[in-house]
């Protein structure tokens, strides 16, 4: 069978600019045939080269001496005492999602749980990071169903508990919806494997699942605009079956305990392709593939469908000689394909038969060295006014207000969300979602891991710089919350197509926050994925660089969540002092809805006295002076305050301030604060003094139905907890 | 009576168990002694006081859930050991198995929400036929314990439910509790949570009593079934 000699055309096709097929023409001497241009495309999509963004990743902070393993390995490692180590990553799966919600969401979950115990580590949690359009648009609905049956689907099944994330609702999301979704894994420090290649002449292994024509080019999809052809689209999206990625991950699990695994590399993005390139190229050798003896779910599959192909659950691995035996046996147990399909070559290049004929033969080097890295211009960047509460304030009483707001959808439980994900599954879930973070038991120890995802786009769309850092502060303050120590971060770069000035202004800012906020508060970027082009008809997404971050607390009894035990416990807020009567509501979520949005600038995120006030609350938390604390975010103290009553089912009477603006002081979202309980407010004070961190005095929590601000101006907890359960179910019942 | 610790148990795995190793560690800390977990390709089991199906996804359950699980080779064993008059209890998808084999009545269909639900729920013991799954629990006690599961929603026909009912076979019904959402997650016919058998001698149920044997797990009514029901096997 011949084919027909490639073209620009066809490169275009597939993605690439002009000037990048004059590259392929120039490495390669003469003109790729289809398999080989199908190759160079995959590997020079945004999606696996990071053509745009890698001027900028390379800014971030990614040593520390927690660090075992930084970005560029399947998954970031990370030492958490006892000779173990937490494994974790995030990735997007957004533009299949949209596409096709449930199975776009699924193999999302699966993607990210294999490139964890890709590196030797047994899976204990998930999280994610949604973003779907406003609530009454026609598509969120079906959006949200779809996404949260598809994570649930996969998850549930292969076994690994949903212990948190995050969801939120805006218009720019409409025609792109986020789904990131992260795993954490635990592996003993010295057992972590990698990818690279070693030994010439050791078997390359196939295992898992056999290859068939879904999600054919995906990585390249990922990696453009939508239109309103997307629907044509759906033939790209991979299919999932978490049976057989439990299957998977059980087997490979078990083999690498045996001792057999030289490398190992999922086949994600790009699937055979970026497995079988990326292990030699980093073990700086050759590999030789023959693709007749591929497993293969259909018949007469191409070279170009065979490497392409984004078929899920597989595993592409390099076998000591002598452990072949070994090896089959497990995935004989397992019934799951095992094949040698080439072997390990010291050529520098990437060999593929087929029907007995070479398909390909192309050097290694251009498709990863050579990969184009761009330094796309940026726009300025004009700050957005800095606007004054009692501009956009009123008279009416906070209760009244704060009803309003947890009305919203912003604010409104998840729970409709999460009781659809099994949180408890392994039975070391000490915190599921709901709280400010997960926190999961290390299992047979005292120890804890603590996780969340946060973002904020609306800050991010205001100022990139402060909401890249922000986002980073948001995540720390929650892992500290729970009494955690945090230790590193994963990133989900979520931006519209950075080929326009302003987008890519709002990616490079953010990343140079976000590596300020790292450095300043030590918790390096380990690992992370780049989603970029989420733009539909030429709207972006508003900025959404997803920071995932894992701490360790030493012993999971000291850990306290966000609902205060009993009446008379008084309620401080820390990282605000007494003088405040007033708050900063410009980007806040009081001004997107009583205030019309106007533009203006976000609070900022003060470093310093971010890890000042952390590292206060965690050593408080361990003395155990503290009952519950919850970080101060969307909605300020008041909300904060709202969901400690409605997590106990107590109200609370707090003293608002004199004077001032009574709004931004409820409202506002100044950073750095946290609302405490305790029975200690004395020695917190004294505490708080020679720490050089304002504490002050909010309440105290009461055995009512009532949280008052002052006489008059009360809500009744059970209102307020029966109004916020009510939305989601409402949206999606309506 | 035996001690717990010369217990014989019996985990089954199936390769989509998941929640194997979380009943291992929740008998094990009430016996003291390590269960042993049987793959499923075996066809013979050791002499044992009790057979245990775990939660989970057995084979998927792409089909009806545990529709493959009741015909694996071990199955066989199970069902010898329980023609003997062998306990046996099945939790969750191990329910689901149970009904599949036969060797419990009434079907366990998608949940009335069409959802996967996760979430603690509170179950009522009932008035039951002598049993060693409730003997040691009184009449009207009240068990919070988590569920998860998609098909969790108990249905057989009018005579078999009442059957069932008048012969006390109903273990556990869904019950008004602390948790939030309504007592029934699932809408199973009479509230049904768990039955046993006409011989009260296996038993099957959704919620998952490994899940909730200490209190920073979010309670320890799950150990108190168990270690009850261990005991009174034991005797």
């Amino acid at each position: 069978m011949s084919e027909p000699e490639m073209t620009f055309k066809n490169a275009a096709s597939m993605g690439l600019s002009e000037d990048e097929w004059g590259l392929i023409l120039k490495r390669l001497k003469r003109t790729p045939n289809l398999c080989e241009l199908g190759i160079f495309s995959a590997m020079w999509s945004e999606h696996c080269s990071y053509k745009s963004s890698k001027k900028w990743l390379k800014t971030l902070p990614v040593d520390g001496p927690q660090v075992i393993e930084g970005p560029g390995e399947n998954a970031g490692a990370v030492d958490i005492g006892d000779g173990l180590a937490a494994i974790f990553k995030i990735e997007s799966h957004n533009h299949p999602s949209y596409i096709e919600p449930y199975q776009g969401a699924a193999t999302g979950v699966g993607g990210i749980l294999r490139d964890v115990f890709t590196m030797g580590a047994r899976p204990m949690a998930l999280l994610n990071a949604l973003r779907f359009g406003a609530a009454d648009h026609e598509k969120t609905k079906h959006l949200l169903g779809g996404v949260v049956s598809g994570i649930g689907g996969y998850g549930n099944c292969i076994g690994i508990p949903t212990v948190g994330g995050e969801v939120n609702f805006d218009a720019s999301y409409n025609g792109n919806i986020l789904v990131n979704a992260m795993a954490v894994g635990l592996a003993n420090s010295d057992r972590i494997f990698r990818s690279a290649a070693t030994g010439p002449g050791n078997p390359v292994i196939y295992v898992g699942a056999k290859t068939g024509r879904d999600g054919i080019h995906g990585a390249t999809m990922a990696s453009a605009e939508f239109s309103d052809e997307t629907e044509s689209k759906r033939p790209t999206v991979q299919v999932g079956d978490p049976f057989t990625g439990k299957l998977l991950m059980e087997a490979c699990l078990e083999l690498m305990a045996s001792d057999s695994v030289l490398s190992i590399q999922d086949m994600g993005a790009a699937g055979l392709t970026s497995s079988s390139v990326e292990m030699a190229s980093k073990g700086g050798l050759g590999m030789e593939i023959d693709l007749d003896l591929v497993p293969a779910r259909e018949e007469g599959m191409s070279a170009y469908e065979l490497m392409l192909s984004e078929s899920q659950e597989r595993m592409l691995m390099v076998l000591k000689p002598d452990a072949t035996q070994t090896a089959r046996e497990i995935f004989d147990k397992w019934d799951l394909d095992f094949m040698p399909i080439g072997q390990v070559t010291e050529t520098g290049r990437l060999v593929l038969l087929k029907d007995g004929v070479t398909a390909c033969d192309i050097p290694l080097d251009p498709l990863v060295d050579d990969a184009p890295e761009y330094d796309r211009p940026q726009a300025e960047f004009v700050p957005h006014p800095v606007i004054e509460s009692n501009t956009i304030t009123s008279g009416a009483p906070i209760s009244n207000i704060l009803m309003q707001l947890l009305g919203t959808v912003d604010l409104a439980s998840r729970r409709w969300i999460y009781e659809q994900y099994d949180s408890q599954v392994m039975a070391d879930t000490l915190q599921g979602p709901g709280g400010d973070a997960g926190l999961i038991r290390v299992h047979g120890s005292q120890r804890g891991l603590a996780m969340s995802t946060d973002c904020t786009p609306r800050y991010v769309e205001a100022d990139p710089r402060t909401g890249g850092a922000q986002a980073v502060a948001e995540s720390y303050r929650n892992i500290c919350a729970v009494g955690a120590r945090p230790l590193a971060i994963t990133n989900n770069l979520n931006f519209g197509n950075p080929e326009k000035p302003e987008i890519m202004t709002q990616m490079a800012q953010s990343v140079v926050g976000m590596g300020e906020a790292a450095l300043a508060l030590d918790t390096p970027v380990v690992s992370g994925n780049v989603s970029l082009y989420n733009e539909t008809d030429g709207r972006a997404i508003r900025p959404c660089p997803v920071v995932g971050m894992v701490g360790v607390i030493d012993d999971i009894a000291n850990a306290v969540r966000i609902a205060p035990t009993a009446s008379g416990q008084t309620l401080m807020v820390i990282g605000q002092d007494k003088s405040c009567n007033d708050g900063w509501l410009g980007a806040s979520l009081y001004a997107r809805h009583l205030a019309g949005e106007p533009q203006a600038a976000p609070p900022p995120v003060r470093l310093d006295s971010e890890r000042r006030t952390g590292e206060f609350l965690q050593a408080q938390i361990g003395a155990g002076n503290i009952i519950a604390a919850h970080d101060v975010s969307d909605g300020g103290l008041a909300v904060t305050i709202a969901e400690m009553c409605m997590a106990a089912g107590l109200g609370a009477t707090i003293a608002s301030p004199d004077g001032g603006n009574a709004h931004g002081w409820a409202f506002g979202e100044d950073q750095g604060r946290y609302v405490i309980a305790t029975d200690n407010a004395e020695a917190l004070i004294d505490a708080a003094k020679t720490a050089g961190v304002s504490i002050c005095v909010l309440g105290m929590i009461s055995a009512t139905d009532e949280l008052k601000f002052g006489e008059g101006d009360a809500i009744s907890v059970v209102k307020m907890k029966t109004s916020v359960e009510a939305t989601i179910p409402a949206l999606m019942n309506g | 009576m035996m001690s717990l610790t010369s217990m014989r148990i019996a985990i089954l795995v199936f390769p989509g168990s998941n929640c194997d190793r979380d009943m291992m560690v929740a008998i094990e800390r009430l016996t003291g002694r390590r269960p042993s977990l049987v793959w499923h390709k075996e066809s013979s089991l050791d002499t044992i006081d009790l057979a245990i199906i775990p939660g989970g996804f057995s084979f998927g359950d792409y089909l009806r859930c545990g529709a493959l699980a009741a015909r694996a080779p071990v199955i066989d064993a199970v069902l010898d050991h329980a023609a003997r008059g062998g306990a046996v209890m099945g939790v969750c998808n191990g329910f689901q198995v149970l009904l599949e084999t036969g060797l419990l009545p009434g079907v366990l269909v998608q949940n009335a929400g069409l959802k996967y639900i996760c979430r603690n729920v509170t179950v009522d013991v009932c008035d039951t036929i002598d049993s060693p799954f409730t003997q040691n629990l009184e009449t009207g006690t009240r068990l919070t314990m988590p569920v998860a599961h998609n098909e969790g929603n108990y249905f057989a026909s009018e005579d078999e439910l009442a059957r069932l009912n008048d012969n006390g076979q109903i273990a556990f019904r869904y019950k008004d509790g602390p948790a939030h959402g309504p007592a029934n997650p699932n809408g199973s016919s009479l509230n049904i949570a768990g039955i046993v058998s006409a011989n009260g001698r296996v038993m099957g149920m959704m919620p998952h009593p490994e899940r909730a044997i200490s209190p920073e797990l979010g309670g320890s009514d799950g150990a108190t079934f168990l270690q009850g029901c261990l005991e009174a096997l034991a005797s």
